[in-house]
């Protein structure tokens, strides 16, 4: 089994894993809490209406924003990971149909595991940092995973006009 | 019908190498396990979907006209209606979405396992284990809206979302089983075994097919989600905000308009329920064409083990390419075309259940033919 294979698999599953542990421990201790304080602060600003308390209501709107925003990252992260390491894993068992040599490969290998942990992980950083910093590393590792995955689709193309399946 | 056609010609399954216990497992039960979820998916969409959203619109109308009218507790009680009616629908996206992708990690499992340095026992021990937690969460997770908190030992999380968070957990061992595995093989660099040699070949038509529709898939589903990223997502997320503080402040105007006209307040839910459908539709149609590109590239590799005839895996094969183009496409046509595209897409993702139940056949065929031969031997 090449570098780059080895790369993949065990990348992928420790992503899987890793995936999964922030799911559950997700939906343990933050999930419901995240809701309720959607559900929450909606109800709250219409109340507030309804009272006659515009300002209130704004706020309330406000803290409702806030939840949101954290909710959709926070998911996101979960799914982002798993699905980026159930791509990790399809590679490591695909991976010797790119017609590149090992040095290549093992590149390739190493961007896209490397933009599959820093993606999601630039996602949930815009939960805790204000400004552009967590964004630019959403959309570094992003940038990663889509060049990566052009290149590996070229390494297959050649790898099938040059001698096709080999098993 | 099919017999004498399937019986006429055979895949090159003789090349491949023996399905194990485990493998065989984690084969059929992923494939049952996606055919489920998207059965699932496909009767929420029809039956539920569409009827909640409408509901949901109602409540918020009705919570609106609440504040019109000053009435605090109505407005109360129309978002307590309004909250059950979303967690309704949440829980049944996350059933439909944790099924499939268990079921998705299921066939990745048995990809791996010929590389996974454990005992057979052991792999089909870990199989069973991920199975079972990949049943109990969706199964649970779609409990949960209708135990709520009845008997629960905790305030705010019921005895539902206890049991799908075990299966979680289960899922979680199993999966770190095959990674401990995996790590084995790769620290003794073995190489090729009777196993792992030529385990995981797409060679035929049908697999090189899967495999490179596969790909086209979850590129064109990876550039459709930066675009929505980068385009959509922050103007969606003001959007939001934004109509929701339109509708607070037009009804709290009515308060003091003559008649207590509450126009302006329905005018900005329904903007509000159409921003939510765009949403939804972009959403829904980047999972969806990336996780069939997945399933398309995932299926290449069983194509060994599917034993029909080689014009039988063809039609499935570009029955499910078809469906996997349609589903989305037309999920994305839902804002201009409204249900005519829904009813359209539903059917893609009926196209992509008749295939996969139609490869499961063919599967389950491979194992009675390989138990009859052994018993046999």
């Amino acid at each position: 089994m090449t570098r780059a294979r080895k790369l993949l698999l065990a990348g992928g599953l420790a992503l899987a894993v890793w995936g999964m542990s922030y799911g559950l421990y997700y939906a343990l201790f933050d999930e419901h809490q995240t809701l309720e304080q959607i559900g929450g602060s909606l109800a709250a600003s219409f109340v507030s209406a309804a009272e006659g308390k515009l300002p209130e209501a704004h706020a309330a709107l406000d803290r409702y924003a806030a939840a949101s925003y954290e909710y959709v990252r926070e998911v996101d992260v979960h799914s982002h990971w798993i699905g980026l390491a159930m791509l990790l894993i399809l590679m490591g068992v695909i991976f010797d149909r790119v017609a590149f040599d090992e040095r290549k490969s093992f590149r390739l290998a190493v961007a896209l595991v490397t933009g599959s942990v820093v993606f999601p992980l630039g996602v949930i950083l815009q939960t805790a940092m204000q400004g552009q910093t967590p964004r630019a590393i959403a959309v570094a590792g992003s940038a990663l995973i889509i060049i990566a995955l052009a290149l590996i689709a070229v390494g297959f193309w050649r790898k099938h006009i040059s001698g096709g399946e080999r098993g | 019908m099919v017999t004498d056609d399937m019986d006429s010609s055979r895949s090159n399954d003789t090349a491949s190498p023996p399905l194990t216990s485990a493998r065989r497992l984690l084969v059929i039960g992923g494939i049952v396990l996606i055919a489920a979820g998207m059965i699932f998916g496909d009767v929420f969409a029809v039956f539920v979907l569409h009827q909640n959203a409408s509901r949901v619109g109602e409540q918020l109308t009705l919570a609106a006209d609440s504040v019109a009218a000053q009435n605090p507790e109505a407005v109360k009680s129309h978002f307590a209606t309004l909250g059950a009616l979303m967690e309704n629908r949440g829980t049944k996206v996350d059933t439909h979405v944790h099924a499939i992708d268990f079921g998705y990690l299921a066939l990745l499992l048995a990809l791996v396992a010929p590389y996974a340095r454990l005992e057979e026992r052991r792999k089909k021990f870990l199989a069973g284990l991920f199975l079972t937690g990949s049943v109990m969460l969706p199964v649970s997770v779609f409990l949960i809206h209708y135990v709520g908190l009845t008997y629960s030992p905790l305030s705010s999380i019921g005895w539902a979302s206890i049991t799908a968070d075990l299966g979680g957990l289960l899922v979680i061992i199993a999966c770190a089983g095959f990674l401990i595995g995996v790590w084995r093989h790769i620290r003794r660099a073995e190489g090729a075994t009777r196993e792992n040699a030529g385990a995981n070949t797409c060679g035929d038509w049908a697999g090189r097919a899967l495999l490179t529709g596969g790909t086209l898939l979850v590129l064109a589903g990876f550039l459709h989600g930066a675009h929505y990223a980068v385009v959509d997502l922050d103007e969606h997320e003001a959007r939001d905000r934004a109509t929701l503080q339109e509708i607070v402040d037009s009804s709290r105007k009515a308060q003091m308009a003559p008649g207590r006209d509450i126009t302006d307040a329905h005018r900005s839910i329904e903007a509000y329920g159409m921003l939510q459908a765009e949403k939804a539709v972009k959403i829904a149609a980047h999972s969806h064409i990336i996780e069939f590109g997945l399933l398309a590239m995932l299926l290449a590799f069983i194509q060994h083990y599917v034993f029909l005839s080689e014009r039988w895996k063809r039609r499935l094969v570009v029955v499910m390419l078809a469906g996997s183009i349609i589903l989305p496409v037309f999920v994305l046509l839902e804002l201009k075309w409204g249900l005519i595209a829904g009813g359209i897409a539903d059917a893609g993702g009926l196209l992509v259940v008749i295939s996969l139940i139609g490869m499961l056949a063919g599967v389950v065929r491979h194992t009675g033919k390989a138990d009859g031969q052994r018993e046999a031997a």
